[in-house]
């Protein structure tokens, strides 16, 4: 064989593997596309078959019935709010009981992590009911406390923290313990500037998650007002027909947020997403 | 600087296993004292009891008086320089060597002066901005060594250090250490395997097995007066040769049997094994590989001949290994360069008779020196 051949060789399987590529974007942005091109088609176009790619009319009342049904202000305001403390209390209490399963000593510290393992094994569904339970019960049902609850402490944020810390060297608190800090310093001091890149992967995941969670902010908070986006766009949405261009404008208007944070935070998002393997 | 007092500490893990038995030591102010041992014998563990890593068992740990077992490591006053050296990543060399300070809330110009100091001492001046992964073996090792310098603390502690820098800058670290303790007067305990660091570093060595003191004494008693077998084997590279031996007596003289041949002792040598009582018993000889030479090196006044043919010849540049066997038994002998004996010669070797070191086969003890 050649060396015209072989460079042949070469390009062609360069050429395929773009191909391959190319192909799986426009299959994962599809999705996409199709509904930004739907937010401006009239009810009729989106219902026709066979269906038309390109609105015949470029129109913007979808988005401006989507901003009159649904009270866009708050339902931005309460999933920055899940959003944030969904994050901070993963993060905050996470990082410490990882801390405290991956280098502290002390009793039934391995039963106690097979709980939270456990935790992590078993359906979500399974703790709603007797979580809607407790908010009731407190009087605490469309607050934002109630969207929160039950993300204050994470298991899987636990665990993937707690991976983390015994990745560090024992050595490094050792020889902070002998520099003259405490446990609680030598967990603020050196081990949390060391998982970081850890911390804001875990971040980006629970940030992620908190944005598309549904069940549970559609049965903690009825009230439109007390709604996140999801749960908000989720009331377009009638028994017998459906206002798909309403809705699909709706769901543009909520991805903002998402997409402007995604631009400012790409590189954190991509490495929160392979670390976690999350998606 | 500070006096420690080890008594009688053990070290016992929840699922029994002992680590340390019995340890017992008294360290003086200014010495440079090292454990040494095979991997697994203590060192290491009897090292983090003093620095307050580990807890303490049984036994009392003291320094300056002061009963230190439940002390927190932060109140002892001591400093340590970790095998991995340890150095926090995310902070800079001037933070490093300042984090011990910074917690000990001492003033900020203090700090400074005391962490330029100690980057002077140790050429780290010019590194002070870098993060450790900028830094290459030696100089991160400096860091820790600095980190510990800047507090200056009662006891060094020093696990393993030399042990991740390759052989050229292992040597050149090892004379900085010792220049460090003459500058420092400071009261060191340093762990190593390597036994050329025992011998070079220490006023006193600690030759520990299985977590029992073996022989606690200065590196050139250690040497020439080795307490048991193994401490014997242990010190000295290459190591001592051993044979099984036959301890014959007539009259006041002693001899060894090993196989064909007969060896003479001195009469200091051979009053200790008749006095023992170890006429017609098995015993263990052993010589160190400077003391076996061949022919044509300059004889000693004592001497016992044998015969053996080189197995291995292995030039040093200054002095040679001679590799033979010996009644079944593996010998090296220690000779100069300029020996004419090579592979498959037949030589007649001799045996310094005045360096024989004669242990008991069971209990494995010195007999004589």
């Amino acid at each position: 064989m050649n060396s015209n051949s072989l460079e042949r060789n070469q390009k062609l399987r360069t050429a395929g593997t773009y191909l391959f590529f190319i192909i799986g974007s426009i299959i994962m942005i599809f999705p996409f596309i199709w509904m930004l091109l739907t937010s401006f088609k009239t009810v009729a176009e989106s219902m026709q078959i066979p269906p038309d790619f390109f609105p015949a009319q470029w129109i913007i009342d979808n988005f401006k019935d989507a901003m009159a049904s649904l009270p866009f202000g708050a339902l931005y305001k309460n999933t920055a709010l899940l959003i944030f403390w969904r994050v901070v209390c993963a993060v905050a209490f996470s990082s410490m009981a990882g801390y405290a399963f991956a280098k502290l000593k002390f009793k039934g510290k391995n039963l106690l992590f097979s709980i939270v393992l456990v935790q992590m094994m078993l359906p979500s569904q399974i703790f709603i009911t007797p979580q809607y339970q407790m908010l009731a019960k407190l009087g605490m049902t469309n607050t934002i406390f109630a969207l929160v609850f039950p993300g204050l402490v994470s298991a899987f944020g636990t665990f993937f923290l707690r991976q983390a810390y015994m990745g560090i060297p024992d050595e490094i608190s050792e020889a902070a313990y002998l520099d003259g800090c405490n446990h609680w310093q030598t967990f603020v001091k050196v081990m949390v500037p060391l998982t970081t890149s850890s911390m804001a992967a875990l971040a980006v995941f629970t940030a992620v998650f908190a944005y598309g969670d549904l069940m549970w902010p559609l049965i903690a908070n009825t009230d439109l007002k007390m709604m996140t986006l999801s749960s908000g766009l989720a009331t377009l949405r009638g028994q017998f027909n459906t206002n798909f261009p309403v809705m699909m404008a709706g769901s543009l208007l909520a991805m903002i947020p998402m997409v402007v944070l995604y631009l400012f935070f790409q590189k954190q998002f991509i490495e929160g997403v392979a670390m976690t393997g999350g998606k | 600087m500070a006096q420690l007092s080890l008594k009688n500490i053990c070290k016992k893990y929840p699922n029994g296993y002992e680590a340390v038995k019995d340890f017992n030591l008294e360290i003086a102010d200014k010495e440079f004292i090292i454990f040494v041992g095979p991997s697994g014998c203590g060192k290491s563990t009897t090292l983090r009891m003093v620095a307050g890593l580990e807890s303490i068992s049984s036994g009392e740990f003291r320094i300056d008086g002061e009963l230190m077992n439940d002390v927190e490591p932060k109140d002892r006053d001591i400093a340590m320089v970790f095998q991995s050296y340890a150095l926090y990543p995310h902070m800079t060399v001037y933070n490093n060597m300042a984090f011990g300070l910074k917690m000990k809330k001492v003033p900020k110009d203090v700090i400074d002066q005391k962490v330029r100091d100690a980057a002077k001492i140790l050429d780290l001046e010019k590194l002070l901005d870098r993060k450790p992964r900028a830094l290459s073996g030696g100089q991160r090792q400096r860091v820790a060594m600095g980190r510990a310098i800047v507090r200056n603390p009662k006891v060094f502690l020093m696990d393993e250090p030399l042990s991740n820098l390759d052989a050229k800058l292992r040597v050149q670290m090892r004379t900085e250490i010792s220049k460090l303790h003459q500058r420092l007067g400071a009261t060191i305990i340093y762990v190593t395997h390597d036994q050329t660091e025992a011998m070079t570093l220490g006023t006193r060595i600690v030759v520990m097995k299985d977590g029992v003191v073996q022989q606690i004494d200065s590196p050139q008693t250690l040497y020439n007066q080795p307490g048991n077998l193994f401490v014997a084997s242990f010190i000295g590279s290459p190591q001592m040769n051993f044979l099984d031996a036959v301890c014959e007596v007539e009259g006041n003289n002693a001899f060894l049997r090993v196989g064909e041949y007969r060896i003479a002792l001195s009469q200091e040598k051979s009053k200790k094994l008749i006095d023992k009582g170890y006429a017609g018993k098995e015993v263990v000889m052993g010589i160190r590989p400077e003391d076996v030479s061949d022919e044509s090196s300059t004889r000693a006044e004592h001497q016992a001949f044998v015969k053996g043919t080189v197995n291995v010849y292995e030039l040093l540049g200054a002095e040679v290994y001679l590799y033979f066997d010996m009644c079944g038994t593996q010998m090296t002998a220690r000779v100069s360069s300029s020996t004419a004996a090579k592979e498959g010669d037949k030589v007649d070797f001799v045996l310094n008779t005045d360096k024989i070191h004669v242990f008991d086969k069971e209990t494995e003890i010195t007999i004589t020196n």
